[in-house]
């Protein structure tokens, strides 16, 4: 019996739509402490150097400065986003120490009594940099002799021992073999920054019991929350993070940026800090969605069928990698599309770059790698001499499909999305692409 | 430089604030008089919500000069919100989903004030067009637009006015 539906299928007011009309939502930057600071970076201005020297002289006496942070106050200065779920090195400096490796990198951290104030000190801190070549192509990092962003001599980031996320599915080569076209493409994407209206910021208020309020607008209360208690090396019990009001984040609120040196220059004054970024921050310094190079090549049969399909996959991570090494096993995962190929052969890279970090944006990893999938469908289509939608019928697959990274298809909806988008458009589809469905095929010969 | 005092109405009461010179509309509504419905999404001219009405016109409370509303009449909005219940424009916008994330919606609402206040019921390029200056990153417009529209609707229908208080 059909369940009773109270919500599914009406029209419910938002529990927070009140507030968002009237101007009550208490986004993080609305609030104000008795004694609050104010926090603002001195960032790098170029893309790569060596940081010969930080003189805070000058800035030390403007009025209303109370202190600076730099490295050497921060307890556990490199960190990764994602070692919370095993993954590894940590590489990311939460304040630079000897280089900064994008523009934009946070160096000194200067607290003062008022936004002005602040600017000011952030004015006459002298840097002594001493700057190095930079590289800002995927391809280009992986050559021998490219400026090496990382410490560890190249730019490549290691996937348990390998160069890149891997997948494997019978053999690329033979199936090219008995192909009938070659279709080979390159994809490119530029790196896009979420822009969302609200800049990213938190308050860090000190309380009366030795914990630490912090009043965020992350997108990721808890990742923020423990990698903010390893980075100042406190259990997670001393901070209390309160969040959940976010005005827009599409991704870009998802790393953990200005949590720790907030709380860090709250523990360090005493008194409630507020680090909130400007409108160039949120544009020059939060992570993007990432740039990605993709080359695809695949075989095809005379009547459209794809026997194997070759990838290498680039996603420009910047200088660390944050999100990225997930957004390439995501990538990985679903490159080969919606379609049964028998023979997939899938390499993709995480490089490090000059460029300022990528991370999260709506579908990372996946996005891009669907952009090139589609279009490539399309070369596809025009190659073999059909239409756009008979090449995806053709090649659809089905539920008991083995996907190339080993998982059984239980939830394939392709051809039925298809269906059901052709009737909107109007597109008239032969009689046997409408009696087609995702359910298991009655032979897996061919497919597997 | 010395501070100034700087009088003027705000939402119908007198408010006196002293002030750096040049310090803008923006930072003494939400930092010295605690009306944050006024919202700061680039500081820079660059976004809209942060619109603010000075005599019954929108204007950029960011890119404003306090010291330029001296003697002139802000209404934010909270002003134009009632005690009790929600004004015409905001009923609509909470009916329409005229907003998602919520943060340029003060924004909208006031240029959507505004423009109701001079032409009762725009057309729908109307509407686009005073909204033009105001950026939304999370709906797409076609729900504040229709906001609007219904706003206008029930205003004009009813032949009541859209002066706040």
């Amino acid at each position: 019996m059909p369940q009773a539906l109270n919500v599914v299928g009406r029209s419910v007011v938002r529990s927070d739509g009140v507030g968002h009309v009237t101007g009550r939502t208490r986004f993080a930057g609305d609030l104000v402490f008795p004694g609050m600071l104010h926090l603002k970076m001195v960032r790098s201005p170029v893309h790569h150097a060596r940081i010969r020297g930080v003189d805070l002289g000058e800035a030390e006496r403007v009025p209303g400065f109370v202190r600076a942070l730099t490295w050497r106050d921060v307890p556990h200065n490199v960190y990764t986003i994602l070692s919370l779920i095993g993954v590894e090195p940590e590489e990311e400096f939460v304040l630079a120490q000897e280089r900064v490796r994008y523009k934009g990198e946070p160096i000194v951290a200067v607290i003062a009594e008022t936004e002005a104030a602040a600017l000011e000190a952030v004015a006459k801190v002298r840097l002594d940099l001493e700057e190095l070549p930079a590289v800002f192509d995927v391809e280009e990092a992986l050559r021998p002799g490219a400026p090496v962003v990382t410490d560890w001599g190249n730019n490549t980031f290691m996937f348990e021992g390998h160069p890149s996320r891997r997948v494997r599915l019978g053999n690329v080569e033979a199936g090219f073999a008995r192909s009938d076209y070659i279709v080979e493409a390159v994809y490119n994407s530029s790196p896009i920054e979420q822009a969302p209206t609200e800049t990213t910021g938190c308050v860090a208020v000190p309380e009366a019991n030795g914990r630490y309020t912090v009043y965020t607008n992350t997108q990721a209360l808890y990742f923020s929350l423990d990698n903010t208690a390893i980075i100042l090396q406190i259990p997670g019990k001393r901070l209390h993070f309160v969040g959940g009001t976010v005005g827009g984040g599409f991704g870009g609120k998802v790393d953990v940026i200005v949590e720790p040196i907030a709380t860090l220059a709250a523990m360090k004054t005493g008194r409630p800090v507020r680090y909130v970024f400007s409108r160039s921050e949120e544009m020059q310094v939060s992570s993007t969605r990432s740039a990605w190079r993709i080359y695809m090549k695949d075989g095809v049969t005379r009547d459209g069928h794809i026997l194997a399909r070759k990838v290498t996959s680039y996603a420009d991570s910047g200088a660390y990698s944050r999100q990225t090494p997930y957004a390439l096993t995501k990538h990985a995962a679903n490159v080969a599309g919606p379609y049964a190929i028998p023979n997939v052969s899938i390499d993709a890279y995480c490089v490090y770059t000059n460029r300022t970090p990528a991370s999260a944006m709506r579908g990372f990893g996946v996005t891009m790698g669907s952009f090139a999938v589609e279009v490539q469908m399309d070369r596809i289509a025009e190659r073999v001499g059909v239409d756009p939608w008979t090449i995806r019928f053709i090649n659809a697959y089905h539920n008991g499909d083995l996907r190339p990274h080993r998982k059984i298809a239980e939830d394939a909806t392709l051809i039925e999305t298809m269906q059901a988008a052709a009737a909107f458009v109007g597109h008239q589809l032969s009689d046997e692409q409408k009696a087609m469905t995702s359910a298991p095929r009655a032979s897996l010969e061919g497919v597997r | 430089m010395a501070s100034v005092i700087v009088n003027f109405e705000l939402c119908g009461r007198d408010v006196e604030v002293l002030v750096q010179p040049m310090t803008t509309l923006q930072s003494v509504l939400r930092s010295q008089l605690g009306y944050t419905a006024t919202k700061e999404g680039c500081r820079q001219g660059g976004c809209g919500s942060c619109t603010v009405l000075v005599d019954g016109e929108p204007m950029l409370s960011c890119l404003l000069p306090v010291e330029d509303v001296a003697g002139r009449r802000v209404v934010t909005l909270e002003g134009i919100t009632p005690i009790d219940g929600l004004h015409p424009i905001q009923e609509a916008f909470l009916e329409s989903n005229g907003f998602q994330c919520g943060y340029c919606t003060p924004g909208m609402v006031m240029v959507a004030k505004a423009l109701l206040d001079h032409d009762p019921r725009p057309s729908r390029e109307a509407i686009a067009g005073a909204i033009s200056g105001n950026l939304c990153r999370c709906t797409g417009y076609q729900p504040i637009i229709d906001a609007i529209e219904k706003a206008a609707d029930r205003l004009s229908g009813s032949g009541e006015q859209t002066g706040g208080r």
